[in-house]
């Protein structure tokens, strides 16, 4: 695959905030590869930038300095026309807060980004009704997210996130909303898509349920990687703690 | 099925295809589903609009009539209708500011939202044009027939109606139409313009 092994990369990248006088750093140069297919989770306390690092990388804000590449493709080189492709087609986003639309029902909801697709009508709902099967809604379709509860809501946002098939998830907290058992729930149908479907998943996460399932762990501590943690240490520390018990 | 199912055009190095506008069939689907579905919240945006035009139309139509005054009283008569009729306009045009400020304001999120599903900035701004152009024409409409039928129906009770004055109400219903449109579009694009420009992240930030 050469150079499309990493799906995503980052180079020395930083955010500052200004506010008034004081300029704040939440990004301090941040170097990461993601490769095609992983699931990894970036963990660290609040306010340490991982939600900064998220929109990043989705093309949500601009960095300071650095550089996002997606597929390769430097994000700063691109025209508001690649960029809203790049986030219809490449990158689905999860946020905590859900974000549907809530005048609309799920199942419009996961058909809306086909809408900005251009995919014809009929094909969108197929798609739509597929992906809601596939989280575990079918039985919701016509219902308003403010009828769901927040597990389910986030399972549409999920199908949603899904719709256009994009090679990149990204998810800020998908379970920061959630108990214990509905986010346990939510990421085990991450892993599941992430398995069966190859999408690579970025999640950003407080939630040490989390890291069981991701194939590597990314620490960051204000705006910096702290250390990146793989599949094999994880396996090691979680035995650990399980002679420790 | 296969682990690989993203064989799309992106995924070829260093090119990125362009986003394609939304449909105009499309966007006027969602607009009216859009102001269908917060039937409650557009009917009172509606209103707010509606009773400015009204209460404008109501005056313009009153000065339609001519005065019984003579001379220095009839010219005086006819400042006072003017100066009612700014009064008026001002009153409608701060009505229809505030409502449809309102509206737009509290959808930042669902822009940003919008945007991070491949909305283009000109797509948000069809969107609320239409959104805007739909209820500025109906409510605007509705109140100039509501501000003039009120006159009309006191003239004909007081016994003062005459036909001729329906001739020059075709031109004050489309000046009426055309200036609530004119009002509910200015208050509604701009911050919709704005709300598009800005980077997703902020957008979705906005609280409301
Ligand atoms: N729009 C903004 N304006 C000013 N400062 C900001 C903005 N967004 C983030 N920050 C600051 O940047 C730092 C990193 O914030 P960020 O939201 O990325 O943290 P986080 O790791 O996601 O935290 P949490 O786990 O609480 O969500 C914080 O100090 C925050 O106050
Ligand atoms: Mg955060």
């Amino acid at each position: 695959m050469g150079s499309n092994e990493y799906v995503v990369r980052t180079k020395g990248l930083i955010k500052e905030f200004t506010m008034g006088e004081e300029t704040l750093r939440a990004l301090n140069g941040v170097d990461l590869d993601i490769r095609r297919g992983e699931y990894i989770s970036i963990m660290g306390p609040s306010g340490s930038g991982k939600s900064t690092l998220f929109n990043a990388i989705g093309g949500l804000d601009k960095p300071t300095s650095g550089s996002v590449f997606i597929n390769d493709v430097d994000m700063a080189q691109l025209d508001a026309a690649e960029l809203a492709y790049l986030r219809c087609h490449t990158i689905g986003y999860i946020f905590q807060s859900y974000n549907l639309i809530p005048v609309m029902t799920a199942l419009e909801n996961v058909v809306l980004p086909t809408i900005f697709a251009g995919m014809p009508t009929d094909d969108g709902i197929e798609r739509g009704i597929e992906m809601l099967n596939k989280v575990g809604l079918g039985h919701r379709l016509h219902h308003r997210p403010t009828e769901l509860s927040g597990g389910q809501q986030q399972r549409v946002a999920i199908a949603r996130s899904l719709a256009n098939r994009p090679s990149i998830v990204l998810a800020d907290e998908p379970t920061g909303n959630l108990d214990l058992k509905t986010g346990t729930e939510i990421i085990e149908l991450l892993r599941e898509l992430n398995r069966n479907e190859g999408v690579t998943i970025i999640s950003a996460t407080h939630d040490y349920k989390m890291v069981d399932v991701s194939d590597r762990v990314v620490w960051i501590r204000d705006g910096r990687i702290a250390k990146i943690e793989e599949r094999a240490d994880i396996d090691l520390k979680i035995g650990e703690m399980n002679v420790n018990e | 099925m296969s682990d690989q199912p993203i064989e799309q055009p992106q995924n070829v190095p260093g090119k990125v295809q362009k986003q394609v506008s939304l449909r105009f069939a499309k966007a006027w689907e969602i607009t009216i589903k859009s102001i269908k579905i917060r039937l409650g919240r557009s009917l009172i945006t509606a209103a707010g609009i509606a009773l400015g035009i009204a209460f404008y139309s109501s005056v313009r139509a009153a000065g339609l009539f001519p005065s019984t005054a003579i001379g220095p009283e009839a010219i005086a008569a006819g400042h006072r209708q003017q100066w009612l009729a700014v009064m008026a306009l001002m009153v409608c045009f701060v009505g229809i500011m505030n409502s449809m400020l309102m509206s737009v304001t509290e959808r930042f999120k669902e822009i940003g939202t919008m945007k991070c599903l491949g909305a283009l900035n000109r797509d948000i701004v069809m969107l609320f044009f239409l959104e805007a152009m739909m209820m500025g024409l109906t409510a605007s409409f509705t109140g100039w027939l509501v501000g003039w039928l009120i006159v009309v129906v006191i003239h004909i009770f007081t016994g003062g109606f005459q036909p001729s004055f329906i001739a020059g109400s075709v031109m004050e219903m489309l000046l009426s139409t055309g200036i609530g449109v004119a009002i509910t579009l200015m208050a509604a694009i701009p911050p919709a313009v704005r709300a598009a420009q800005m980077p997703p992240a902020i957008a979705l930030r906005s609280s409301i």
